[in-house]
């Protein structure tokens, strides 16, 4: 019977995961009721302001999913093993669900507001960017049958693709301001700090937990995959 | 090094014996320009507004097959196994394959040109110019696109593969030829054509230095 | 860098292990197609391996010659280990696997051409490269892209390969498949060419007969895991087929 392992260590069982994103969801539930309901409206753009409540929150742990990410790539090619590689699977598909939240909310806040579906604000469309990119190579990983390649190229595809978004930010920025575009102000003022910093802890902790349990899903699937070899005859 | 230029001699050689499937790779190229501009319609203004745009589309699509069949051959024998067992450093054997590639796609977006020109009725500009910048934008869709190439060629399902990674990446490649080309062809007020070449450079320069480094993972078992 | 032509001397070459496999094995996904695989062949000691479809013979040979990587073990060749010393091992190794590593779009002449740059040797000239390929029998179809061989005809260049590369230790997988009866006599002459060098080699065949005259030991591979282990001439005529 093969002993349940990765990387000499077995994959830990607690509830630990389910109690953050607990926590969060409770935060995140706090944080919306008072922005969306109880906190005043804005002057000038009214209710629909209220979604930078969740919006920029959603946005700042979008980012931190991806860099996290690109932290577990290079960690999984410098240190082998495949700890790493789970973390590294369940941060990219934690990111891209953030990600298409986020494109949907700037759309969702782009119609009433600018009178079109996507107004290509540079932050949202690196964005939208980022949610090809690290699609595909989520998509990769299912073409790759052997763990141990599907591992390292993964992280090498996700280091090239994490280094290309400040590129791909600054030449959005400069495209849209060469053709005059309106930016989306995504600025905060008229809105309450705390209602976002609630949303903000929220939605890090429920990331936080949903990312460790995908990485215990991906680690248990690999246990079974990966039985050492039974004694020799 | 040595081992590079090794390569190099190589990749141009398997390049020259396949120079057909350039012509081929060419005429695809070609064939979307045309479907682009019946995408527009007959309206000269816009064709020529449009021009830029859809030869670096053209280009692009045109480049996940000249990148593929740069590394078919290295994998119908293993000879690239081969080569990197004698020993032959990964990193040489990349830079190789990256510049005999950036030389076809060079060659390919420089032959693309004229049919612009003529479809589109769009200005040509500085000539010498716009040769420079399609090196700097071939240099970036080279960069990445061998190393995706040599990691998709060896999986199954590679056709679908190379284009979906290799595209979301060269966002700033296709915005900066694209505006830099437009600037040449039709003029640069404002002097914007700077900003563009340094993000083409920055970017050719990032990625021809992190895809060297990391093709070693790629290639090795 | 080695020189080409100077032969290791019987005396140093049995100085050197050829050979120190220590519970290797190696999966694919879920299938171990290695498992637990120990043992020792001296410097210069030609050996068989022989085995069933399937049971381990082609991914031994790729993981000794730094090909693959074992996932538990150890394996030293040359005195050297196969992870930590990788390229040095590659200097000392030739692997004639069964894919022949060739180029299909250049010809004979050129694919040495292609191995000789990388290898570095100054002295690897054209004439060099003709030689090799006059010994392998391909002189004549030198300037023939690879496309239009057969493949015993590919099989004679991937021997060249390994002839232009002087190893220290040879891996053989089924040298003499796709190969007629005068290609039979030609890696009959490389083997022997290799033991007066003093090289070390590992031949997986099929061909037990051939191999128990030509070899000094051999070894059974089945279900990945050593099976059998002994001097050539003890190994039975059905070994390798059973079970």
């Amino acid at each position: 019977m093969a002993t349940a392992a990765l990387d000499g260590r077995p994959t830990s069982e607690t509830n630990t995961p389910y109690l953050i994103a607990g926590a969060g969801v409770a935060l995140l539930l706090v944080g919306s009721y008072w922005g969306l309901a109880r906190a005043p409206r804005e002057t000038y753009m009214g209710d629909v302001q209220r979604i930078m409540y969740v919006h920029v929150p959603t946005a700042w742990n979008a980012m931190l999913a991806f860099t996290f990410a690109f932290g577990c790539a290079v960690a999984s090619l410098l240190r082998g093993g495949y700890r790493w590689d789970t973390r590294l699977e369940a941060a990219m598909e934690v990111g891209v669900v953030l990600s298409s939240l986020l494109c949907i909310q700037g759309a969702i806040w782009a119609k009433p507001t600018w009178g079109v579906w996507w107004d290509w604000d540079p932050r949202l469309t690196t964005t939208a960017v980022l949610v090809l990119a690290f699609s595909g190579i989520i998509a990769l990983r299912s073409f790759v049958d052997d763990p141990a390649r599907r591992a390292v190229w993964s992280a090498v595809a996700a280091i090239v693709a994490y280094v290309d978004v400040p590129i791909v930010y600054f030449s959005v920025k400069w495209w849209n301001s060469l053709h005059q575009m309106q930016s989306s102000p995504e600025t905060v003022s008229g809105a309450f700090h705390w209602p976002l910093r609630i949303n903000a802890f929220g939605i890090l902790f429920l990331m936080w937990g949903l990312i460790a349990l995908r990485a215990r899903i991906a680690a248990l699937r690999l246990e079974r995959q990966l039985a050492p070899p039974e004694a020799a005859r | 090094m040595s081992h590079a230029l090794a390569a190099l001699r190589k990749d141009a050689l398997l390049q020259w014996r396949t120079r057909g499937r350039f012509v081929a790779v060419f005429v695809f190229g070609a064939t979307a320009l045309l479907l682009f501009s019946f995408a527009i319609g007959p309206n000269a203004g816009a064709l020529r507004q449009h021009a830029a745009g859809f030869l670096w589309l053209a280009l692009l699509l045109a480049s996940t097959l000249a990148l593929g069949d740069s590394v078919h051959g290295e994998m119908e024998h293993r000879a690239l196994e081969g080569l990197v067992l004698l020993p032959a450093s990964p990193v040489g054997l990349y830079y190789g394959k990256a510049l005999a590639n950036w030389a076809q796609l060079a060659v390919l977006g420089i032959a693309l040109v004229p049919f612009m020109v003529v479809l589109y009725d769009a200005p040509l500009g500085r000539a010498l110019a716009l040769a420079g910048l399609i090196l700097l934008g071939t240099a970036g869709l080279s960069a990445p696109g061998t190393l995706y190439a040599a990691m998709t060629v060896q999986v199954r399902g590679n056709q679908t593969l190379l284009p979906l990674l290799l595209f979301p990446l060269v966002v700033p490649v296709l915005l900066a030829a694209v505006n830099a080309t437009s600037l040449i062809m039709t003029g640069d007020p404002m002097d914007q054509l700077r900003s563009w070449t340094l993000l083409l450079l920055c970017f050719d320069l990032i990625y021809a230095s992190l895809c060297g480094l990391l093709f070693g993972r790629v290639v090795e078992s | 860098m080695a020189t080409a032509a100077a032969p290791l001397t019987v005396a140093s070459a049995a100085a050197v292990a050829g050979l120190e496999v220590h519970e290797v094995s190696k999966r694919y996904g879920a299938r171990w197609a290695l498992v637990r695989v120990s043992f020792r062949l001296a410097g210069g000691e030609i050996a068989m391996l022989a085995g069933r479809n399937g049971s381990g013979k082609s991914t031994l040979l790729r993981v000794l010659a730094t090909a693959l990587r074992p996932d538990l073990g150890t394996a030293r060749v040359a005195g050297l280990d196969v992870v930590a010393d990788r390229d040095e091992v590659r200097r000392k190794v030739a692997l004639l696997d069964h894919r022949s590593h060739v180029y299909d779009l250049l010809s004979a002449l050129e694919n040495l051409e292609v191995m000789a740059r990388f290898l570095g040797d100054a002295a690897l000239g054209r004439e060099r490269l003709m030689a090799v390929l006059d010994e392998v029998g391909l002189a004549d179809r030198a300037g023939d892209p690879v496309s239009e061989f057969s493949a015993g005809m590919r099989k004679r260049l991937a021997l060249a390969r390994v002839l232009l590369k002087t190893p220290e230790v040879a891996l053989l997988d089924e040298p003499y498949g796709e190969l007629d009866p005068p290609g039979f006599r030609l890696v009959d002459d490389v083997l022997d060419r290799l033991r007066r060098r003093g090289a070390t080699v590992l031949m997986a065949t099929h061909l037990v007969e051939r191999g128990r005259e030509r070899c000094d030991r051999a070894l059974v591979l089945a279900g990945g895991s050593v099976e059998w282990d002994g001097a050539a001439r003890h190994l039975a005529a059905d070994a390798g087929l059973a079970g």
